[in-house]
């Protein structure tokens, strides 16, 4: 019965907070979102190019293009200017792998006054660590079912 | 030549298109759930690695080329792909095949960030 209230207050203050709440724009944030995410994409298939030309191929190719887009990534959030980028694109910046890059370089710098190792290198790991954790279990499931398959 | 030049340029234009699309599919879902940018890597990467395993992604990569590599879905497909070619060969290949495609993306941001650590400071963010 008490539950029943409690959760009759909570949603009706759901709701008050709803109507407070400034509109969101919905659709600037999505053009922006599509633009720099595609962008993005593009300044990476320009590496693709790139090193294709300059005579790689395969995995290496692959590879070596996500490495050079996580320098970019890392170098900007240094910069503060992939923090600028972020609050502009929302998903667009955060999806691409420089978001990846962003979401392990952010943290380092943040907490490098807390200590090196309990600071900087722990908390490397707060977003790219669930990231690794689970890309590494499903990584080896879908190897184990491919294996028995 | 014209041939190639418009190939390119259509090669671009897709890259832009899907993967423009894949960071608009997420600024809907933030926009409509109040999901973390941390959770939307985690579930984005999941997808890559669910459509990899049932045969999605890889056509996903073939047409639209970086645009299906570049956001955190290819990082998925990465780990996936690594982990199937990895079951041929063996068990240990099956178990270690996904990390071991995915090492050169960790090592640089793990490398890379350590350096932006060591030449940078933390700025007070303007909001």
């Amino acid at each position: 019965m008490t539950g029943r209230t409690r959760e009759n207050y909570n949603r009706n203050y759901l709701e008050y907070v709803k109507t407070q709440d400034p509109p969101t724009k919905h659709f600037k944030n999505c053009l922006a979102a599509f633009g720099v995410g595609g962008f993005i994409c593009c300044i990476g298939q320009f590496i693709r190019y790139m090193l294709g030309y300059a005579g790689l191929s395969g995995d290496e190719l692959a590879g070596s293009t996500s490495v050079i887009l996580i320098f970019i990534g890392c170098l900007l959030t240094g910069l503060g200017v992939y923090d600028r980028i972020g609050r502009y694109a929302g998903a667009g910046s955060i999806v691409p792998i420089t978001g990846f890059a962003n979401s392990v370089t952010s943290p380092a710098i943040e907490f490098k006054t807390e200590g090196w190792i309990y600071g900087m290198a722990a908390k490397m790991f707060t977003v790219a660590g669930a990231i690794i954790v689970f890309g590494v279990f499903s990584g080896v499931i879908v190897g184990l079912v491919y294996l028995f398959l | 030549m014209e041939a190639e030049i418009l190939s390119i340029f259509l090669a671009y234009l897709k890259a832009f298109a899907v993967g423009g699309g894949i960071c608009l599919i997420a600024q809907i879902i933030i926009n409509y759930t109040d999901l973390t940018a941390g959770k939307i890597l985690v579930y984005f990467m999941l997808a890559g690695v669910v459509l990899t395993s049932i045969g999605l992604y890889q056509p996903l990569v073939e047409f639209a080329g970086a645009g299906a590599t570049v956001p955190i879905s290819g990082f998925g497909y990465l780990l996936a792909n690594g982990a199937m070619k990895g079951a041929e060969k063996g068990l240990f290949y099956a178990v270690t095949g996904a990390l071991t495609a995915a090492s050169a993306g960790v090592t640089a941001a793990v490398v890379f960030a350590f350096l932006m650590a060591l030449i940078f400071k933390s700025r007070t963010k303007r909001n």
